[in-house]
């Protein structure tokens, strides 16, 4: 496959009526309220989710007995407009491990008012996770597998 | 149960890898994974009714593949994901003013 013909990213964006500074703080301090808590990859409920706002910070979710499970790191801390941060997580929705296999999803904030700022979500590079991805589409459906359903989500994300 | 959820557990995500290289039935499966039979039929289920395998009758035998369409949604769930953060984080951003 080939990054020029297939959109490995996903895009979302959405308004909010509130000042830059504050959706910027709202979505690092707030992160444990924010992140959808059905998707969870410990064996216990979460009891946080966490998000440590600087480079190199670690984003991971604690359990109610006390484990946890860390799914990124923090690439870029650039308040109140830019985050960059790694989805170490595999197709199997499981940890990846190597960590050259991650995607990463960008957070950009940007002013449309003073009290409204859109934000504008992108994950990309989907294609990095390679054969976890491409292997089970491939067994689907052969040759035409991987760029396919990349091609679908782009579809569907739209 | 979604498709996130269903491939949660490490034996509905090998079954499911099992029947995507071909189609199988319940024994070939059990006879290729430490769990029983009966716990073969009820992952499937639940694969099933996730959208991510598809059965059809071959004699008195039932086949299970991997359904395309439901490997498609999966990856849109990733979409969906980022859309409920980003509309979570507008209510908590929002409900700062009242």
């Amino acid at each position: 496959m080939s990054a020029d013909t297939v959109d490995t990213s996903v895009r979302t964006e959405i308004t909010l009526e509130v000042p830059l500074e504050r959706a910027f703080r709202v979505f690092t301090e707030r992160f444990d309220h924010i992140k959808p808590p059905e998707h969870n990859m410990l064996a216990v409920d979460i009891a946080q989710s966490v998000f440590e706002p600087q480079v190199g910070g670690r984003i991971y979710d604690r359990g109610v007995d006390g484990s946890e499970c860390q799914w990124g790191r923090v690439l870029t801390y650039d308040p109140p407009t830019r985050l960059v941060f790694s989805w170490d997580i595999s197709p199997r929705w499981q940890i990846e491990t190597d960590l050259a296999r991650s995607s990463e999803v960008q957070v950009r904030f940007i002013a449309e008012g003073e009290r409204r700022t859109r934000v504008e979500l992108e994950h990309r590079h989907l294609d990095r996770h390679g054969e976890g991805w491409q292997g089970l589409a491939a067994g689907v459906r052969g040759d035409q597998g991987w760029p396919l359903y990349l091609q679908r989500l782009a579809e569907v994300s739209r | 149960m979604d498709g996130w959820s269903a491939l949660a557990d490490p034996t509905r995500r090998t079954i499911l890898e099992l029947v995507a290289v071909h189609p199988r039935h319940v024994q070939e499966l059990a006879d290729r994974l430490p769990v029983s039979r009966p716990a073969v039929s009820q992952h499937l289920k639940l694969l099933k009714e996730a959208g991510l395998v598809v059965d059809q009758a071959v004699g008195t035998r039932r086949l299970y593949r991997a359904n395309p369409a439901g490997l498609a949604a999966l990856r849109a769930q990733l979409d969906r994901f980022w859309g409920q953060t980003l509309i979570n984080l507008k209510q908590q951003a929002e409900a700062e003013d009242q």
